[in-house]
């Protein structure tokens, strides 16, 4: 050993006695034993982690530039993007990284459903991502309101009247929301305070413990299969492969994939055709002009659709408090998932037909909700949304039902290569 | 994954607008960001008959004189007009709010972002060609694609009085095609007039001879370098963008071939 | 480990290659990062050259500081005959009494440090650590100089500057107050910001 190494040595065993820094390397990378069988659905959740630090960077950069203030902020947006040097680059980063961060984080939500992941022992591990998910939409809603367009102003104007229709507090909630009587600079002030501070402190939080849940049990697979079953005589599961350097290196080219598609639409459709950035957004918010249609950006789409699905008065309340009961409704349901689902099988592979179909009706309906969110209503349409919110819902609430009669096929007792 | 690719698809195609508001067809107008001389025509008209009223109050003219081509000497010089404007200033213009709500009903808007929030320069190409005599408006002009439009027509002295009213155009057959009387071997005509016109293909305006300085094509060309600078304003850093966005694209193709041949050598411990 | 396909020495020259070209992208990556710290188009803008007029000037006394070339404090001062007589006496006082520091465009390299003898253009921040001095042109004997012949003091941490800008010996300012780029428009207006002739 070299005078180096041994100097090494020393100063590692000097920081391990004071910080665990090799026994946290070791957990959660080198001695992390990750299946061998994960397919390219498990990208996804490192793709968020990309997105992430994306959106924390730029983020940070653009607050350098950007002024909170009723009167500065539009202006101030397009400074950036013409006086700052790289602004534009700067700020299509941030913009097109919020939703990419939605597509990665949906696509993340879907491998979960797909494979079962969030079944036993992996509960916390899907509620803390959920949590992520809830954190991840306010966070949108409140940065969507900075760059103070005409469609930052109405959307945001939208959204939280609807704190207006909680029979009684309501009316006063959204005044207390808001600090005015209508969305005005102050509200901006606030929703900057939260959009770059509160909630991605928040955010970073849950993240850390998500990934620390998850390398408490270990991830799941695409069979299912719970490799610590199956070890070698020193304890090593057989079927897993350590994180680094096989996943930090062998995932790399995957990430590059990503980060070209990433870029091919930063740099040649930053606005996606009005759907990264909406049109009625390259004017000033007008308090006094609502736009030709209000349509919130696409990853909110599909709970937007299900707030207007709801058109009818029940019970005594009216239809604006019921949108807002299945909007929300919609949101939390997904929470209770792990003891929605009986089946004795975690993977779609193995589950049986009824699950099958009613996992592919529930992403055709969320596509289709998400679409209709996008525009006018018409009374066909209308009803087309009242059909899929059902089933989107029925997925959830008949789950304990269709899982526990369907029949499932045998689990192997390795991964599948 | 394929539905979602075709998904997405299907909405970006059924989201692009081709009609204004008022139900009017917009033209075609594919801007070209690299063809400076346009660009430059298109400043010179802006600032001798837009800026007027509607300034371009984001954008600096430096920026636009470095971009476009054009010295900043002789910027200052010919689109300059007050003389206390500095290279650097943002382009503005003098005019009061208070004043342009009298004279015109509105503020003129700021035009800086015009063509994005438009959806495209379609919008305002087609809006520039469209104005027509209408003596019912308080400034005597209207529009096809903006319908009762406070401005008037600031172009006119260029491309003359439009005028709107009926043709006479071929008739259609049941068939489609359009009818011809079998003795005189013309066709039959009927009068047609209005959005039916244009359903039909036709131009429901008629331009009053010699009531304009240009040509109607020469006046296409001037508003087409308008419409293109009034495009390269709205986002100057498009091409720069593009430019840096194939660089970086063929990086990253770069980048990925060490980094897959890497992976692949550890996927092969991986039985 | 143990596999007989790994081979150690295409494994090394590809983790090195990716290495490498990573840290290309890492680098290429900085650039906007690190570039949009750079003075912004409307911070240039405001760096713009101005023009003061200088007839309503009295000898003694100055102009400024006014918010000027690249929002620096500028000092614009008429110094009289009697002022002028006095940047001659006891040059050994100063650390670098004929400029020949580049702290000033060469029209400014003399005695006065300026294109017209009574007047001087200097940026108002102290060459130690850019506070801005005082002007203080009375001879009287002061609390941080018993033989104080007429300058500019730095309240910050002491410096002396003489009535040209030029700096004392023994303070912590190392050189003269700097001459911006100047020059005469007219009999009674100078351009600020920029030489003569640029543009």
């Amino acid at each position: 050993m070299s005078a180096v190494e041994q100097s090494f040595k020393n100063f590692m065993s000097w920081i391990d006695d004071r910080l665990p820094v090799t026994e946290a390397y070791e957990k959660h990378l080198a001695k992390y034993y990750a299946p061998k069988n994960l397919n390219i659905w498990y990208y996804f959740g490192i793709f968020s982690f990309v997105v992430l630090a994306n959106q924390l960077l730029t983020g940070i950069w653009l607050t350098m530039s950007y002024v909170p203030t009723g009167e500065g902020a539009f202006a101030s947006v397009e400074y950036i993007m013409r006086d700052v040097e790289y602004g534009w680059m700067l700020r299509y980063m941030h913009s097109t990284g919020a939703s990419a961060f939605f597509v990665v984080v949906y696509l993340h939500m879907f491998r979960g459903l797909l494979y079962g992941s969030y079944q036993k022992p992996r509960e916390l591990i899907w509620i803390l991502g959920m949590l992520v998910y809830v954190a991840l939409m306010a966070e949108g809603f409140f940065g969507y309101l900075l760059p103070w367009g005409n469609m930052s102003f109405w959307g945001a104007q939208v959204i939280v009247s609807l704190a207006s229709a909680i029979p009684l507090v309501g009316e006063d909630l959204a005044i207390w929301v808001r600090g005015d009587f209508n969305m005005s600079g102050v509200t901006l002030n606030r929703f900057f305070a939260l959009h770059v501070v509160l909630v991605p402190l928040f955010l970073l939080v849950l993240v850390v413990l998500h990934v620390l849940a998850l390398h408490e049990v270990g991830s799941n697979n695409p069979d299912g299969v719970d490799i610590k079953k199956t070890t070698d005589e020193t304890g090593k599961p057989l079927d897993g492969v350590p994180f680094h350097p096989y996943f930090t290196l062998g995932k790399l080219p995957g990430i590059i994939v990503f980060l070209f598609l990433f870029c091919a639409v930063m740099f040649f459709y930053p606005d996606g055709g009005g759907y990264l950035i909406e049109h009625p957004n390259y004017e000033p918010a007008d308090p006094l002009k609502t736009p030709e249609l209000i349509a919130p950006v696409w990853y909110y789409t599909p709970f937007y659709s299900m707030l207007r699905a709801a058109t009818f008065p029940l019970l005594g309340l009216d239809a604006k408090f019921w949108g807002l009961v299945v909007m929300a409704g919609a949101i939390v349901i997904p929470f209770v998932l792990p003891w929605l689902d009986k089946s004795p099988v975690k993977s779609m592979r193995y589950k049986g037909l009824a699950s099958k179909i009613m996992l592919g009706l529930f992403v055709i309906s969320f596509f289709i909700l998400g679409y209709l969110g996008t525009v006018h209503p018409t009374p066909l349409r209308t009803l087309l949304a009242q059909v899929c919110t059902a089933i989107y819902f029925a997925y959830f609430l008949l789950m304990p039902w269709y899982t526990s009669v369907e029949k499932t096929k045998p689990v192997p007792e390795r991964v599948v290569l | 994954m394929k539905r979602l690719g075709l998904l997405i698809l299907v909405s970006f195609i059924t989201h692009s607008s081709q009609a204004a508001d008022s139900g009017f067809p917009l033209y075609d107008m594919t801007p070209d960001l690299t063809d400076q001389s346009s660009l430059q025509r298109g400043a010179q008209t802006y600032m001798n008959y837009c800026l007027g009223c509607h300034s371009l109050q984001y954008q600096r003219y430096k920026r636009t004189a470095d971009d476009i081509g054009i010295p900043e000497s002789l910027m200052l010089e010919y689109l300059v007009f007050d003389p206390n404007t500095k290279i650097g200033d943002l382009i503005e213009n003098s005019i009061s709010d208070e004043n342009s709500k009298n004279w015109f009903g509105a503020v003129p808007p700021d035009l800086t972002l015009y063509s994005q929030l438009k959806g495209g320069p379609e919008y305002l190409y087609t809006y520039l060609l469209t104005f027509y005599e209408d003596a019912s408006r308080p400034l005597g002009a209207n529009n096809l694609v903006y319908e009762n439009v406070g401005m008037p027509h600031a172009l006119m002295e260029l491309q003359g009085v439009q005028q709107k009213v009926c043709k006479e155009i071929p008739k259609l057959a049941a068939n489609g095609g359009q009818m011809m009387d079998a003795l005189s071997q013309s066709y039959i005509t009927e009068e047609v007039c209005g959005m039916e016109l244009v359903e039909r293909g036709y131009s429901p305006l008629q331009l009053v001879e010699n009531t304009g300085r240009l040509s109607p094509e020469a006046y296409e060309q001037v508003v087409y370098d308008l419409t293109n600078f009034i495009y390269y304003v709205g986002d100057p850093s498009r091409l720069d963008r593009e430019r840096t966005g194939v660089f970086v694209l063929i990086f990253l193709a770069f980048f990925f071939v060490p980094a897959y041949l890497l992976a692949r050598e550890y996927k092969k411990e991986i039985h | 480990m143990t596999d007989n396909s790994v081979n150690p020495g295409r494994r090394n020259f590809l983790l090195g290659a990716t290495a490498a070209v990573g840290a290309g992208g890492v680098a290429g990556l900085a650039v906007p990062f690190v570039g949009s710290w750079t003075p912004s188009a409307k911070a240039l803008a405001a760096g713009a050259p101005i023009k003061v007029d200088v007839s309503r000037l009295l000898p003694g006394q100055i102009l400024g500081p006014i918010p000027a070339w690249r929002d620096k404090p500028i000092f614009v001062i008429r110094r009289s005959e009697e002022m002028l007589a006095r940047l001659s006496e006891k040059p050994e006082r100063l650390a670098d009494p004929m400029s020949d520091r580049e702290q000033q465009p060469a029209y400014a390299k003399n005695e006065t440090r300026s294109i017209r003898p009574e007047i001087v253009v200097l940026v108002g921040l102290c060459t130690h650590l850019s506070c801005s001095p005082k002007y203080r042109p009375a001879i009287e004997p002061q609390t941080f100089d018993a033989e104080w012949v007429g300058g500019f003091y730095c309240p910050c941490h002491g410096s002396k500057f003489d009535l040209a800008g030029r700096v004392y010996e023994g303070v912590p300012a190392p050189s003269n107050l700097e001459v911006p780029p100047h020059f005469y428009e007219s009999e009674n207006v100078v351009v600020i910001g920029e030489d003569e002739g640029v543009a």
